[in-house]
């Protein structure tokens, strides 16, 4: 074995994996999120089609894409190789355990929540990506821009789909998965890395937790805006709290 | 027989600079053919053993323990002493020298104490290059602390787990070590005979405590560095396993035991809170620093405070006795360990005590709260005053500690000479399991500076000389001197689990241990002594035919081990008896009610005892002979040691 | 004698501990009953009572692994009520005391649980793994003499203390008993923290890491999630801080040491 593989396979260096993929999945959700907010604009989706236009064919994108399936493949296995590396840790369990008692129950649950995460991925990619890149059976979003005409009508196919109510369920539970993973996985990600220091160490773990509770809050608000507040269209109902109309309106 | 201690000539400052160069050496490529066994691995068997191997020797050290790290050295708190004189105040060689000469109350070896003062330096030195984190100044450099008998401050710690920190730096050299396949390791191995070729130490039977496998293992040396024997009054600051039974086992074989009787009575102990208590903790001496002594001023507040009528810090200034301070104006609260001790057991037997059971004095540090605040007093002492509300439920920062005496240290053990060496050639004896260099009293800090001093800088340059005047010829375990020792353990083994009595070891232990310090604890005298002798022979007969022992001696089996510890106390029990009864006179740890000052102070007998009684095992049931190793001072001049 | 606190009522308890008669016979929980246990008694005391009954009745005792009874051997290693040392934070076995229980109790008494650490008999375990961990470079690589005098290098208090502070590892392995994954990272970070933080462990401060890593993985110890649980049951209060230290101890002496094997 050569210093390299030595090093990725010990368990510290599994951890790097783990640590460095996870960061960097952070910032795809920054970026995910903050691109998904074009969903919110008010006009029919189509700044929202333009921007997942841009991100389906874009050169650079498209070459990124490859990082973040290498980024998800690897989190995901390492999560299982080091699950059943410290599953084998101890063969022999205890009859009393009461870790809760020491630790925070996000900490000891990352393979569930990241396993939830995995089911919704899957289930989201389907939905969205497969049909988007290479089932084609989206919606166009005709018109008369010729130049937009001819893009698929991403938004139609999101806001239906978020009106179908075992969808938004997944979605919500995923992004709960989420947020806890993420309030663990924030901060610990710098742990593996030894950016640890008593001076920055309570900014690290707050910033953890804000960055936890926006990015799912960010995410699981799509879903239920749609579902709760607006027809299959997209259009606020007029139902709808005078609070959601007055800031739907706004943008 | 003559002992002859090897004292090299010329003046005291220069004889182990000259006995260094005298020694003869063992050349570089004759060192690996050359294997020596240490049995313990505290500070003494620790730092010998990777000194050894570090030389070249082929070394096998050995513990009863599941690592080298576990070793009651562990447990000391306070600290090191060392003539560095860091502090500008005074310290030097000779100073640390005379007091230590004088703290013993002048029973120890001058050459013996010198070498111990003048190595001292280095081993800071040595611990610093290990790692070991001592305590610094703000600038970096190395803090010292002030200790018991001592007029400077020359003790060097790591706040209340010096000995924790020592041993983890000697313990990381014998790592090293073995790391490096010069020293084998023998973990949970306890020594249980000596093996003797021709009038040599040539190796050692060992029990496997978890297989219960009895084997044997050959040397061209062995040294012992088995610790002290406190255990022998049941309750004491020593950890649970601490025993005597290698050292005794090398006594019969023909090792002299040299001032069985000494043994230290330690001053800042918790008291015992009942019958179930299995040991004693020791609050570390350095609270003496800043602590204050006192108990109530007459017995009638002291029986208010007992029946908890009366909360201690409520008593006023006026109606408390800070009888050190009184009787000790120079040294006050920090006069030595014998002294402090004694003057407790006064109080208490005066009816002053304190503690539901009136076998307590307070130690206050309400003044020094009050002086540097109680997060101040908790950066010196945290540690220490947590262990003590653990302990006892009492919060040392609002209400005074109780303490009392305990046993805490043995400076009796093997008779050896200047070169460490026991009366059996071959076989050498270091740190506590040795008598050198404490006499009859050892102060505070002076248990781990032996410790590593005889292994790291003493030991090194003597086996060496041994085995190059020797030369010893190789032998292995299949001589049948051996097969006999074997046999013999075995034997021993058998016979505890056949007697299936009804008495447990512990019983046992803690009858002798009850014998052992009503009579020969902090205050004896002749007819106690004599009383006591009958009790343990009785003791003795009753363990051997009414012990009870579960399980077999092929497992994992704590109360064989326990059973086989305990007889060796009884019959070493008797022994500390004999020789307090021999000698007529009161010296540092030992007080012996008929010789005192008019004003209760240890009277000792120099025309008549200055001397080191080494007792030579004669058989079964024999009395002992009593040796005398004459003591001579040219260099320290004795006086009535005064702490006023 | 009476206790220190004479309002003291003394104490039933059930136990239920773990009884293996070696390594390689399984083992099951056994319930045993213990009665006038004085809540000033420590664990192990209430323990050794527990033992001369058994004794006195023909059978054999509970073995487990006890020494110094003041908290700083390291030997004392009971898995109580489901926690490393039992409920009190800060504490070893040794110095858990009996007021911590009330009266009627049930309290179970397990062994370190790890492959690691095989069980020698009941509640006694091997723990050698430490050792060899610390074998493989838990040192600074200096021979008896020839050293500089102590005050030659001069180390900042506040880093002296850290170093100190790390240092305190007692190796009873509660962190290993106490973590999901069996890790022993917390153990290992303690001591090469202390060795990268003073200057003394500079020269071997790649090596060292990259070997005593090396080893802990060898001995079958699972891998840190930064989970807390160690820290949290460590009852000398060895702090999570110190595995960040070794992380990055790790990874920057993979990256920059010369060692390409």
């Amino acid at each position: 074995m050569s210093w390299i593989t030595k090093t990725l396979t010990s368990s510290i260096g599994r951890k790097i994996i783990m640590s460095v993929t996870g960061l960097f999945l952070c910032s795809f959700l920054v970026i995910h999120l903050v691109g998904n907010l074009q969903l919110f604009k008010h006009d029919g989706g189509a700044a929202f089609n333009a921007y997942s236009h841009f991100m389906g064919t874009n050169p650079i994108i498209r070459t990124i894409e490859w990082v973040l399936v290498l980024g998800f493949g690897f989190h995901i296995y390492e999560a299982f190789a080091l699950t059943r590396r410290n599953k084998a840790a101890r063969g022999h369990g205890y009859a009393q355990w009461k870790a809760e008692q020491n630790s925070e129950w996000t900490s000891r649950n990352m393979g569930i929540l990241g396993t939830i995460i995995l089911i919704f991925l899957i289930v989201h990619l389907y939905n969205f990506f497969w049909r988007a890149r290479f089932a084609g059976d989206l919606p166009k979003m005709g018109g008369v821009d010729l130049e937009t005409a001819d893009y698929d009508n991403l938004y139609l196919a999101v806001v239906s789909s978020f009106h179908i109510w075992w969808y938004v369920l997944l979605y919500v539970a995923a992004q709960i998965s989420l947020g806890y993973h993420l309030w663990h996985g924030f901060r610990s990600g710098f742990q593996t890395l030894g950016l640890n220091h008593r001076k920055y160490m309570p900014l690290i773990k707050y910033a953890g937790y804000v960055f936890a509770v926006v990015v799912s809050a960010g995410f699981a608000s799509m879903p239920l805006y749609f579902f709760l507040f607006t027809n299959e269209r997209g259009d606020v109902v007029s139902n709808a709290p005078a609070f959601i109309q007055s800031v739907a309106s706004a943008f | 027989m003559l002992l002859d201690s090897k004292i090299p000539e010329g003046p005291l400052a220069e004889k182990w600079e000259k006995h260094k160069f005298n020694v003869k050496l063992v050349n570089p490529a004759n060192k690996r053919k050359y294997d020596v066994i240490v049995v313990g691995t505290g500070l003494a068997g620790s730092s010998a053993a990777a000194s050894l191997a570090e030389l070249g020797y082929n070394v096998k050290a050995f513990t009863y323990h599941d690592s080298p790290r576990r070793a009651h050295s562990i447990a000391a708190q306070g600290g090191i002493n060392a003539a560095k004189n860091y502090q500008n105040d005074g310290d030097s060689i000779f100073r640390l020298f005379y007091d230590t000469v004088k703290g013993g109350d002048y029973r120890a070896r001058e050459a013996n104490v010198y070498r111990l003062a003048q190595v001292s330096v280095s081993i800071i030195d040595q611990c610093v290059a290990q790692g070991v984190p001592f305590a610094r100044e703000y600038g970096g450099l190395l803090a010292n602390r002030s200790f018991g008998g001592a007029q400077v401050s020359r003790t060097f710690y790591a706040r209340g787990q010096t000995g924790q920190q020592l041993l983890l730096g000697a313990y990381s050299a014998l790592s090293r070590q073995v790391a490096y396949g010069k020293v084998k390791l023998y973990t949970r191995s306890e020594m249980l005979d000596l093996v003797m070729v021709d009038g040599q130490a040539r190796g050692i039977v060992t029990r496997h405590l978890i297989t219960g496998e009895v084997e044997t293992h050959a040397a061209h040396a062995v040294v012992l560095a088995t610790g002290g024997y406190g255990n022998v009054f049941y309750l004491s600051t020593n950890a649970k396993y601490c025993n005597t039974t290698a050292a005794w086992r090398a006594h019969k074989k023909g090792a002299f035991f040299a001032n069985p009787c000494f043994t230290q009575i330690h001053p800042t102990c918790i008291p015992v809170s009942g019958d179930y208590q299995s040991k004693l903790t020791l609050m570390s001496e350095s609270l003496r620093n800043d602590g204050r002594v006192w108990v109530p001023k007459t017995t009638e507040m002291a029986e208010r405070v007992r029946k908890g009528e009366v909360k201690p810090q409520d008593i006023a200034e006026t109606d408390r006795d800070y009888f050190l301070e009184r009787k000790y104006p120079a040294f006050g609260n920090l006069v030595p360990r014998d002294v402090a001790s004694r003057n407790a057991k006064q109080m208490c037997d005066e009816g002053r005590g304190v503690g539901s059971t009136g076998l307590a004095v307070y130690l206050d540090f309400a003044e020094i709260i009050q002086r540097i605040g109680a997060e101040g007093v908790s950066q010196k002492y945290g540690n220490l005053f947590a262990m003590y509300e653990k302990i006892t439920d009492e919060n040392p920062y609002e209400r005074p500690m109780r303490i009392y005496p305990a046993v805490h240290y043995t400076m009796g053990g093997l008779w050896v000479d200047y070169n460490l060496q026991t009366t059996i050639p071959g076989l050498y004896a270091t740190g506590e399991c040795n008598f050198s260099d404490h006499g009859a009293n050892r102060l505070g800090a002076s248990a781990l500076m032996q410790g590593l001093a005889d292994g790291y800088f003493v030991i090194p340059y003597t086996i060496g000389d041994y085995l190059a005047a020797t030369a010893p010829k190789p032998v292995d375990t299949q001589h049948p001197a051996f097969a006999e020792a074997k046999a013999g353990v075995e034997a021993r083994t058998e016979q505890l689990l056949a007697i299936k009595g009804t008495r447990t070891p512990d019983q046992f232990h803690k009858a002798l241990g009850h014998i052992m310090w009503e009579y020969c604890g902090m205050a004896r005298n002749a007819e106690g002594l004599q009383f006591a002798k009958k009790e343990i022979q009785r003791l003795r007969k009753e363990f051997w035919s009414d012990v009870r022992v579960a399980g077999t001696g092929e497992e994992l089996n704590q109360t064989l081990e326990k059973a086989g510890r305990v007889a060796d106390f009884i019959e070493l029990g008797e022994l500390m008896v004999d020789d307090a009864l021999a000698r007529n006179e009161s010296c540092g740890g030992h007080f012996r009610e008929e010789y005192q000052t008019p004003e209760g102070e240890a009277l000792r007998d120099d025309e008549n005892y200055a001397y080191v009684a080494a007792w030579e095992y004669q058989g079964e049931n024999q009395p002992e002979k009593l040796n005398k190793e004459e003591l001579t001072f040219e260099n320290v001049k004795l006086t009535q040691r005064s702490y006023k | 004698m009476a206790g220190s606190n004479p309002n003291a009522k003394p104490m039933n308890l059930t136990l239920n501990v773990w009884r293996q008669p070696n390594r390689s016979t399984e083992g099951k929980m056994v319930e045993y009953k213990v009665k006038d246990i004085s809540p000033e008694m420590s664990f192990l005391e209430m323990l050794d009572v527990l033992n001369e009954d058994l004794l006195h009745a023909g059978t054999d005792p509970v073995a487990f692994d006890h020494d110094c009874r003041e908290g700083i051997c390291g030997s004392c290693d009971l898995f109580i009520n489901g926690r490393s040392h039992g409920p009190e934070k800060g504490t070893t076995t040794c110095q858990l005391h009996m007021r911590k229980f009330s009266d009627g109790d049930t309290i179970t008494i397990e062994p370190w649980r790890a492959n690691a650490f095989p069980v020698n008999k009941d509640l006694s375990v091997d723990r050698s793994a430490f050792d060899r961990i610390i074998q493989a470079g838990g040192y600074v690589s200096v021979n008896t003499g020839g050293v500089p005098d102590g005050n030659e290098i001069a180390i900042p208090k506040d880093i002296a203390d850290r170093a100190f502070e790390a240092a305190t590892c007692i190796g009873c392995g509660a962190c290993v008993a106490a973590c999901k994954n069996a890790s022993a990272m917390l153990f290992v970070s303690a001591k090469v923290s202390q060795l990268a933080l003073l200057p003394q462990g500079k020269p071997e401060r790649k090596t060292r890491v990259e070997n005593m890593i090396e080893q802990m993985d060898k001995e079958g110890f699972g891998a840190c999630s930064n989970i807390g649980s160690c820290a949290a049951e460590c009852p000398v209060g060895i702090s999570l801080e110190n595995i960040a230290i070794l992380n990055r101890e790790y990874i920057s002496a993979k990256a920059t040491s010369n060692n390409l094997a």
